[in-house]
């Protein structure tokens, strides 16, 4: 690989011998898949998956640690996923325990990002891209991010330029600026493997298609035609719907950038032109949604149990989201003839989404009919093995994955959490 | 017994000899080590429920044979920690070429740990077909990858 003076020097030591460690670490990784260079990056701010104080993952805090002492700090702020706990989040005396113990760290590690550069002490939430967070990357940008859901986001409905960057990584190129040169970075990275054919009978719900979308086409790029009949254009609800169907593709699969025929930028400007020469079709149909949310395993004891929590928001809601999910909250609650939701339900968003949210008078709607606002990471919070025990639901694909929790479509969880079904 | 020699690209260079445990679906980093990791199970029994090939199985010291990895982007640093704790498969080994998590994470083990995992990508469709869950497996390195049964 080819180095700048710059480049070099580090690798050399002249910064130091962590950060020389720091640059060995992204040349080997830009080598591994052939980069000819580093290119710096241009996107303003850094975002890093890593948010937890987890006390098992002393080994993080030791690098990060090592990092400090070397001077290798970050040379542009970032934001980072969430925090896994908040007070108004349900938990008993056991959970409560247990939290403590697994998240002791958490104090800790919040000092330390505080130290390697983090932009505020609320920038903690898996969509940075929100405009109240303000970290929003331009068409174009050289990022050096992880977050799966916010890597396929950057990539797919900004446009910014950002490979599938693993934990420690993401930091490592914001301290030294650059980052390697290959995949999703370059052109032909960007171009369509798949073109996956959208003939359902109404509009498919995000995140299943996500999911039958990433299990199929795993890394590659799928180019998605017959979803922007759905949409009249990029606006706030069709963003809300592909940050959520990226979050599946992501996290079901491992998609870093799709391109959405008439809605995302380079499959607007370049249509079709994006496909690769031999590309392989992919046609999903209801049918197809239908069974690919059939064979998701439910590994509750009991299979048919009452859910006792629901989760909404993962990832983290958008401020249109959170006003539509409150719209239809009090709908459905009317239509059940009931004053309060008959499942405790935590809904949750980024802390400046949820602090602007909370002044509305849907927010205290919301609240009275029961329902927790919150800006934690429910996939934190369901790694405590007595939430795990719990039978939790959902409507992310995101947390089904990971966790215990069982999927629902929307209008279903709706119904559950709403006392009309169960 | 049988022997058969597949030979793929060395991405980190090491020899090792193990078990092989194979996922022919994409591995999911975080899913599958996120119980080991976080109660202490030194044999890092995997906990991804949508992986039945892999599910309740000890990851550790075997020679874990995939397609490539999926999922969360804390794939690399989960693989990173694994190494630290000591509780890393023996080797990597890929069917096709190694994705960027797998790859950050073999890395960051080989850079910052004194627990390299031997990993090698590029060794075929044929090689996922043929290797089983229980074969022995030993990784030379120069890239060759010696299946016995």
């Amino acid at each position: 690989m080819e180095l700048t003076k710059r480049q070099q020097d580090i690798l050399d030591g002249k910064e130091g011998d962590v950060k020389a460690k720091v640059m060995k670490t992204l040349v080997m990784y830009g080598e591994t898949f052939g980069a000819p260079k580093m290119v710096d990056i241009t996107g303003k701010y850094g975002h890093l998956v890593t948010s937890f104080g987890l006390s098992v993952m002393k080994p993080v805090y030791e690098l990060m640690d090592t990092l400090l002492d070397g001077g290798a700090v970050s040379s542009q702020k970032f934001s980072v996923d969430p925090r896994p706990l908040e007070k108004c989040v349900p938990r008993n005396l056991l959970q409560d325990i247990f939290f403590k113990v697994m998240y002791s760290k958490q104090d800790d590690y919040d000092k330390q990002l505080k130290k390697l550069g983090i932009m505020s002490d609320d920038a903690y939430t898996c969509t940075c891209y929100m405009d109240e967070v303000g970290n929003i990357p331009n068409e174009g940008d050289i990022l050096s991010w992880a977050e799966s859901s916010a890597v396929v986001y950057a990539n797919s409905v900004l446009g910014a330029r950002c490979n599938r960057n693993s934990g420690i990584l993401d930091l490592f190129g914001s301290i030294v600026g650059c980052v390697p040169y290959f995949g999703l970075l370059t052109d032909d990275g960007r171009k369509a493997d798949w073109l996956v054919e959208i003939r359902t009978e109404k509009k498919p719900e995000a995140q299943l298609l996500g999911s039958a979308i990433g299990m199929k086409v795993m890394e590659q790029v799928p180019y998605v035609v017959g979803l922007d009949k759905y949409f009249s254009s990029l606006d706030d609800e069709a963003k809300a719907y592909l940050k959520d169907f990226g979050a599946a593709t992501a996290s079901n699969g491992a998609v870093g950038l799709y391109h959405i025929e008439g809605l995302t930028p380079e499959a607007v400007k370049e249509g079709r032109n994006l496909l690769r020469e031999n590309y392989k079709v992919f046609v999903i149909d209801d049918e197809t949604l239908e069974n690919t949310e059939k064979n998701y395993p439910v590994i509750w004891k009991d299979r048919n149990a009452t859910p006792k929590l629901a989760f909404i928001g993962c990832p983290h809601l958008s401020y249109a989201q959170l006003e539509s999910w409150s719209e239809r909250i009090k709908l459905a609650l009317n239509a059940n003839g009931r004053r309060k939701v008959a499942v405790k339900t935590v809904m949750t968003a980024a802390p400046a989404v949820m602090e602007k949210f909370k002044k509305s008078e849907k927010a205290r709607k919301l609240i009275s009919a029961g329902v927790i606002l919150s800006h934690i990471c429910p996939l934190m919070y369901m790694n405590n093995p007595q939430c795990a025990s719990m039978p939790v639901i959902t409507c992310s694909n995101k947390l089904r994955t990971y966790t215990s929790a069982k999927y629902y479509k929307e209008d279903e969880l709706l119904e559950i959490i709403t006392g009309g079904a169960r | 017994m049988t022997k058969k020699v597949f030979k793929g690209r060395v991405v980190v260079k090491g020899k090792a000899s193990a078990e092989a445990l194979v996922s022919k679906g994409g591995f999911n980093t975080l899913a599958s080590y996120q119980h080991s990791l976080m109660f202490g199970d030194k044999t890092g029994k995997c906990s991804d429920q949508n992986n039945p090939e892999l599910y309740k199985k000890a990851m550790a010291g075997k020679a874990l044979c995939m397609p490539q990895t999926i999922g969360s982007t804390t794939g690399g640093l989960v693989l990173y920690c694994a190494a630290s704790m000591s509780r890393q498969p023996a080797c990597l080994l890929f069917s096709k070429e190694i994705d960027s998590l797998a790859a950050a994470g073999a890395i960051l083990a080989d850079v910052w740990t004194d627990n390299s995992m031997p990993t090698v990508d590029g060794l075929g469709d044929e090689f996922l077909e043929y290797v089983q869950t229980g074969d022995r497996i030993t990784v030379e390195d120069d890239g060759s990858v010696i299946v016995e049964r």
